[in-house]
């Protein structure tokens, strides 16, 4: 169970952070599920190109990029603006997020497809108004905070000093919280599933050629 | 009241709602490539399922194929050998299973969007989905189509359904006739520079207009290819002649089926009464040729223009700007013809059909690639759209200019296989993405329609004037 979580904030102020950012193609090539996270956003945090299977200590170090300098090597929580996750339907940005142990990415926006890929791996995308993105980043931009995210109550705090409430629906928060496997709840609307498949056949045959 | 495409395609599929808001969808076409499916494939062995449906499901290796291969290439050629390996994994999970493939060496091998089409595996009213965002290409054809990812397909191999929430409805009216030399992907282009990158977000948006009615289902499947690029995971084209010709033309279906199949897929249209949540007028006869100059889909301008000045925009905004000019080695005010090319692609699910490479073709009779140009490489969809090309000579068009004739595949798209750009090479592009290092690290890539990519190629820099 994970209702709560508390880290570092990485700040990474910058719009429209896409899938191919987060992880490059070239590490695409894997046909594993783990393993990612020397990989997470290549081009900003090295200084040379890499390949997949080398590790973080092979390659040149971009010390200028956050997520290299401790604390922030052990953030937990991304903080970033506009729309981020656009592009690809990569589920491997997601896998690089979580295996480098960001488990809050907190953006104005989402891409559509990255978002929905964020709940089947225990990443929490939230999504806050400008305004609370602001407040954040004049909070963490100077020097390193630690936020908590109660994914219960649905609120971000920071000490006494601040305190945010997000939405999220509650299935969605279920998700993280619990990790469900939702294969095994979809099988068991199976007969559902089976039936509607049936009375599907019968009226577009063409489909099932 | 009346119904969108998008609410009665939806309707069509539902199995389920839950009391969350999420709903159970039921999925007709499944198709598989090689980067997002052996995940999938595992997960699936573990918990000991096999696929729900399997003749759901048809797979195809694109994007990690070399397209330097012949007729007689084998996997165990592949160079790369973790590439190799992705192509093998797909081979013995198909086998695995008996999923239908058309593997490496299939002349029905291509990019999984151009395929599915033009095989007849794409038919009006299925709900299609793809670990690809560009599935939203099959909408085309009044298809609920969209980009999924691994723990998805995994979810629709086991189930034959997927969980998802609906969407909202926004139409876009493209309306008008367009300039000569201006092409589907100048319109989709200027679409996303309009509404930006996620200004589709949270929609499926349809497409309509006298200018969808007009053109082909080529430039319809250009258009909603790239409608995730303006944030929209599913794009719409609703049902009329020229699809239900497109169709039968491509089925294998047999007459009486087929027959049954159209009375159904005529109603595959919005209702003249349907509401949209958001609609957008444009007049397609305004647009110029556009070409992206920097690192997002919406940073695009008309082939004629000056880069943008970043001082007249917000702090915000400013900031991404410079970030990408300094990533593009781009300077305020300068002009798109100062740039000096090094590489031109014709190709990609967004532009490697017949008809591109025609349009292509046109401008390059006769001419020559400019000295300039380090490479130009032409990557056709299909094996189907290769043949087409050589069967009218366009092949030898563009081997005559200079181009170099490949083997189908996603190819430097994204180049996971060797057709990559270096650093800070310039690339003229008919690829669907402009992101930081997507054509290779450090390269640098500009969208463009297949004729301005041909231009480009022959001037070695974007031209003045049309």
């Amino acid at each position: 169970m994970k209702d709560f979580i508390e880290g570092i904030v990485a700040p990474i102020d910058r719009d429209n952070i896409d899938t191919d950012q987060i992880i490059p193609t070239e590490y695409l090539k894997s046909i594993k599920k783990f393993g990612y996270e020397d990989y997470l956003f290549d081009g900003w945090r090295y200084k040379d190109q890499g390949r997949l299977g080398m590790k973080k200590g092979e390659r040149k170090i971009n010390h200028e990029f956050i997520l290299n300098n401790s604390p922030y090597d052990e953030s937990k929580v991304l903080l970033t603006r506009d729309n981020f996750g656009c592009g690809s339907s990569r589920e491997h940005a997601v896998w690089a997020l979580r295996d480098f142990g960001i488990e809050v990415v907190i953006a104005s926006s989402f891409g559509d497809i990255f978002y929905n890929n964020c709940f089947k791996n225990g990443v929490l995308p939230l999504k806050l108004k400008k305004t609370e993105i602001e407040k954040l980043f004049s909070l963490s931009t100077d020097s390193p905070v630690s936020i908590s995210v109660n994914i219960k109550d649905k609120v971000i705090l920071f000490k006494d000093k601040l305190s945010i409430d997000f939405e999220l629906d509650n299935n969605l928060a279920e998700r993280i919280i619990y990790g469900l496997d939702e294969i095994d709840i979809t099988l068991k609307d199976s007969e559902l599933i089976k039936k509607f498949e049936e009375h599907r056949k019968e009226n577009n045959p063409w489909i099932f050629e | 009241m009346g119904y969108t495409l998008y609410d009665k395609l939806w309707n069509e599929h539902l199995i389920r709602s839950y009391d969350d808001g999420d709903s159970l969808i039921y999925i007709d076409r499944h198709f598989l490539h090689e980067v997002t499916s052996p995940q999938a494939f595992e997960g699936l062995k573990k918990k000991s399922l096999k696929p729900w449906r399997i003749n759901a499901n048809i797979a195809t290796p694109d994007h990690n194929v070399p397209t330097t291969r012949d007729n007689k290439f084998s996997i165990e050629s592949i160079e790369d050998n973790i590439s190799k390996l992705q192509v093998v994994e797909l081979d013995k999970n198909c086998n695995d299973f008996g999923i239908k493939q058309f593997n490496i060496n299939s002349n029905n091998q291509g990019i999984v969007h151009v395929i599915g089409p033009e095989l007849g595996l794409t038919l009006p009213g299925m709900s299609i989905v793809c670990g690809d965002s560009h599935t939203s290409t099959h909408g085309a054809f009044g298809c609920l189509a969209m980009g999924i990812g691994t723990s998805e397909v995994e979810h629709v191999l086991a189930t034959q359904s997927l969980k998802v929430r609906k969407l909202k409805n926004m139409r876009i009216n493209f309306e008008g006739s367009i300039q000569e030399g201006v092409s589907s992907k100048d319109i989709i282009l200027y679409l996303i520079r309009t509404i930006g990158t996620a200004g589709g977000t949270g929609y499926a948006v349809e497409f309509a207009g006298s200018y969808i009615r007009n053109i082909s289902l080529e430039a319809r499947m250009t258009i909603c290819n790239m409608s995730i690029e303006a944030g929209a995971k599913v794009g719409l084209v609703s049902v009329d002649d020229k699809t239900i010709e497109y169709v039968k033309k491509h089925s294998n279906l047999e007459a009486n089926l087929i027959n049954d199949a159209i009375k159904k897929w005529k109603n595959l249209t919005t209702d003249k009464e349907a509401m949209f949540d958001k609609e957008i007028d444009i007049d397609v006869s305004k647009i110029n040729p556009q070409v992206s100059w920097g690192t997002s889909p919406e940073m695009v301008i008309d082939f004629n223009e000056k880069i943008p000045s970043s001082s007249i925009f917000s702090a915000e905004k400013r900031k991404s700007l410079d970030l990408a000019k300094n990533y593009m080695g781009l300077s305020d005010n300068q002009e798109l013809s100062d740039l000096d090319f090094d590489k031109v692609f014709i190709g990609s699910c967004t532009n490697s059909r017949i008809e591109d490479l025609r349009e292509a073709a046109e401008v390059l009779k006769g001419q020559k690639v400019s000295e300039n140009i380090q490479e130009a490489i032409v990557v056709p969809g299909s094996g189907m759209v290769k043949e087409q090309a050589e069967k009218e000579g366009i092949h030898k068009i563009f081997i005559d200019a200079g181009f170099q004739w490949r083997a189908p595949g996603c190819s430097m798209c994204l180049g996971m296989n060797p057709d990559q750009l270096s650093p800070y090479e310039r690339c003229a592009s008919t690829s669907n993405r402009n992101f930081e290092g997507r054509q290779g690290n450090l390269g640098r890539t500009h969208l463009m329609s297949p004729k301005m990519a041909a231009l480009t190629a022959i001037n070695g820099r974007i031209v003045k004037e049309i």
